[in-house]
């Protein structure tokens, strides 16, 4: 059935500068095949290649973590909206803090 | 070039300030391709650290989907570095997402916040003039 798909902006340039594509799949990763199918450019970058999510990404399906349901093997209806997006973290920790005098 | 109203920056440094002793952080969001920032969006830390951030994701997905309600698109991420100068620092380097994005730092090393720009793609780090505007 055919799923909406949303694109970060990191995403788009490899689907043509598309912000939301419509793809085919019964699950999650069914979605994501289709969508790596239909934009090779895509791969390795929302699937590792070990076939999970990918550590950087967030899925989510309608307002849902799809990690914290099935994963991949969670299932979409036709009315159903994915999310792709990266997760955005970092920090100082590498540099040395001051110490007070 | 980063373009900031005066209510985006001041929203940004006082979200830094409110979050100490942690770092704080947020997303921006605007035109990719002027820079133009029209939406300032913090967000929880849930890395609750003075070292370390991470965006609270389910806060991302909702200022992802009022940014794109708004025409605009998250165009860049800010963090506050505590005790340290407005530079990204190997972390922030390793796990920046996107280098189509702007990279806004706030030091509250000292009584003044400093904030700067940067763009980063892969590990090369170039800073950005930033511009205010009423």
């Amino acid at each position: 059935m055919p799923v909406t798909v949303h694109l970060p902006t990191v995403l788009r340039p490899h689907a043509g500068g598309a912000k939301t594509v419509t793809v085919e799949g019964a699950t999650v990763g069914e979605a994501l095949t289709s969508l790596t199918g239909e934009y090779p450019g895509l791969s390795g970058q929302v699937i590792d290649d070990n076939g999970s999510l990918h550590k950087f990404v967030n899925v989510y399906l309608n307002d849902d973590d799809v990690r914290y349901l099935d994963g991949l093997n969670t299932p979409v209806a036709a009315t159903d909206e994915i999310s792709i997006l990266p997760a955005v973290a970092g920090g100082a920790v590498d540099r040395a803090v001051p110490q007070p005098e | 070039m980063l373009q900031l109203t005066d209510a985006v920056y001041n929203q940004m440094v006082a979200h830094c300030l409110v979050g100490l002793p942690d770092e704080a952080c947020g997303l921006l969001a605007g035109e990719l391709d002027t820079g133009l920032v029209a939406v300032c969006y913090p967000t929880r830390n849930l890395a609750a650290s003075a070292k370390l951030y991470t965006v609270d994701p389910k806060e991302h997905l909702r200022a992802d989907r009022d940014a794109e309600a708004k025409g605009y698109s998250i165009i860049g991420v800010f963090h506050s570095h505590t005790h340290t100068d407005a530079y990204p620092s190997p972390t922030d380097v390793a796990q920046a997402p996107d280098p189509g994005w702007h990279y806004i730092l706030v030091s509250l090393r000292d009584s003044v916040p400093v904030v700067r720009s940067y763009r980063i793609s892969g590990d090369a780090i170039e800073e950005e003039p930033v511009t205010l505007r009423p």
